[in-house]
């Protein structure tokens, strides 16, 4: 199956190029325009935050849920974050059963950067009891439909989960749970010597690599992940993070 | 928890921001490995064996057209001040991946179908950076195991200690630090095959923090040529540990 799919998008990497070298993606885009979005918050009831985005053909369902848990050692007054994510079978022919994959492990670690290192949550707001206890936000995404570009459906799905955090009922919560931030991120792949945003699958087939930028709204970078096989220029780095940063601002308008 | 790392310009271990740590890397340094490197880049200390290219098993993996490249990043548990649960966690498993994407680009994986090549990085003493001075190492034993390559691949990382950049973070800069970006990339043509980052960084500074990870790599690369003109090219001497 997954030798079918290789074969399939090294044929279709040919049209795809010669399509860019004339200055036009393959569905239509422009080269730094993302599909549509769609956002639908607190979709799912047992989960005190939850959030479902759609990114072209991509659907990505994240649940957030606060846990009391004792605290890290290191770490007795501080709550934490733990990030997971399931690329189950159901959403593509290349996912297959089993525990996370590198894949998975690789795209919950970045969202988990993206969060975490953007310092949208305070996480001393997050203890309960010095040494005792804390709350610790499980935000597990789920992707549901595989259409490509994981990563920024993913962080786009998961800070809105967080943002939609109401509760729990426990009056060890603080009813004035908030974010700092609010952090996006923007994923650029590289085809032969051209640099598109929201990559989509066919796209992501083909690609020699691809860079996600995660940036906070007052232009601080706090995340950044090079993937695939391929490489960039220093120069072709740069320009994609210019591009990053004039579609993080159209993303976060999503957020509201 | 505040805690001076840069005092009149000079780092705790005495460097200036844009200077490395020391480095000594050997080739061939593994009897049974069809090539092997050793490096330590401050405290640490990383072994790395690269078998291959040789027939995969079992043979469903294989791809018919080209070689599959795997690695494996893999931390002794006395690696570390605490010690590490043997074995692959999250974060060894993403580093492998990224370890693998940044050096795929300079094989010819073409040139061996149905094939595997193995590159092992196994880290004994730890003191940050492994990831990118593992891959240092690994482009050496891909040499050393005479597998064609277009071009080393060379890896440093850049923080940011009290609001500087700093080249080649230790484990004290990488625990107190702002930021952590480790580069990697080709010797010869400076092409970025891996980077990663985490903390904050404005945007001028990310500029920066690529042009000082360029200039680290480049030094690397001549410590590479180094390493196997050292190996290849007297009489090779008998090596120990």
């Amino acid at each position: 199956m997954i030798e079918k799919h290789r074969v399939l998008s090294l044929l279709k990497k040919e049209p795809l190029l010669r399509s860019l070298q004339q200055g036009k993606r393959i569905d239509g885009r422009t080269f730094d325009q993302y599909r549509p979005i769609s956002l639908e918050r607190h979709v799912i009831k047992s989960a005190e935050g939850s959030a479902q985005v759609r990114l072209g053909d991509t659907t990505v369902l994240v649940g957030a849920k606060p846990k009391k848990m004792p605290p890290f050692p290191d770490a007795p007054d501080e709550g934490g974050l733990i990030v997971g994510a399931e690329l189950r079978p159901l959403a593509s022919p290349t996912f297959e059963p089993g525990p996370p994959d590198e894949n998975a492990i690789e795209l919950a670690r970045i969202v988990d950067r993206g969060l975490r290192e953007s310092k949208c949550l305070d996480f001393r707001e997050l203890c309960i009891e010095a040494g005792k206890e804390v709350w610790v936000i499980y935000v597990d995404i789920h992707v549901l439909d595989h259409g490509g570009n994981l990563v920024d459906a993913a962080m786009l799905a998961s800070i809105a989960a967080l943002l939609d955090i109401k509760g729990p009922e426990d009056p060890a919560w603080k009813k004035d749970f908030s974010l700092k931030y609010k952090p996006v991120s923007v994923t650029i792949a590289k085809l032969g010597n051209c640099l598109l945003a929201d990559p989509s699958l066919e796209e992501e087939e083909a690609m020699d690599s691809r860079i996600t930028f995660c940036v906070r709204e007052d232009g601080v970078i706090s995340a950044v992940q090079k993937g695939g096989s391929g490489y960039f220029e220093s120069e072709e780095i740069l320009r994609a993070e210019e591009m990053a940063f004039t579609c993080a601002e159209k993303l976060r308008r999503l957020l509201g | 928890m505040e805690k001076k790392l840069l005092i009149e310009g000079r780092r705790l271990d005495g460097r200036s921001p844009d200077q490395l740590r020391p480095v000594k890397l050997k080739a061939g340094v593994l009897k049974r490995a069809d090539g092997s490197a050793y490096i330590e880049q401050g405290n640490n200390k990383i072994l790395v064996a690269v078998y291959g290219p040789q027939e995969l098993h079992p043979r469903h993996l294989q791809q018919p057209d080209m070689a599959v490249l795997r690695c494996m990043y893999n931390m002794a548990p006395f690696s570390v001040e605490e010690r590490k649960k043997p074995g692959p966690d999250r974060r060894s498993v993403e580093i492998s991946k990224v370890v693998r994407e940044a050096l795929e680009s300079v094989l010819f994986l073409n040139l061996y179908p149905r094939s595997v090549i193995d590159i092992y990085i196994e880290v004994l003493q730890a003191d940050a950076g492994t990831r990118v001075a593992g891959i240092t190492a690994a482009s050496v034993a891909l040499a050393d195991a005479g597998i064609p390559i277009r071009d080393l691949v060379a890896g440093v990382s850049v923080g940011k200690v009290d609001g500087t950049l700093v080249l080649d973070l230790n484990a004290e800069e990488d625990q107190y630090g702002e930021a952590d970006m480790p580069v990697a990339m080709t010797g010869r043509d400076k092409r970025i095959t891996l980077l990663q980052m985490d903390g904050h960084m404005t945007r001028e500074e990310f500029r920066q923090a690529l042009q000082l990870a360029m200039k680290g790599c480049q030094q690397l690369y001549e410590l590479q040529k180094e390493a196997l003109r050292e190996k290849y090219s007297s009489t090779p001497k008998e090596v120990t540990g």
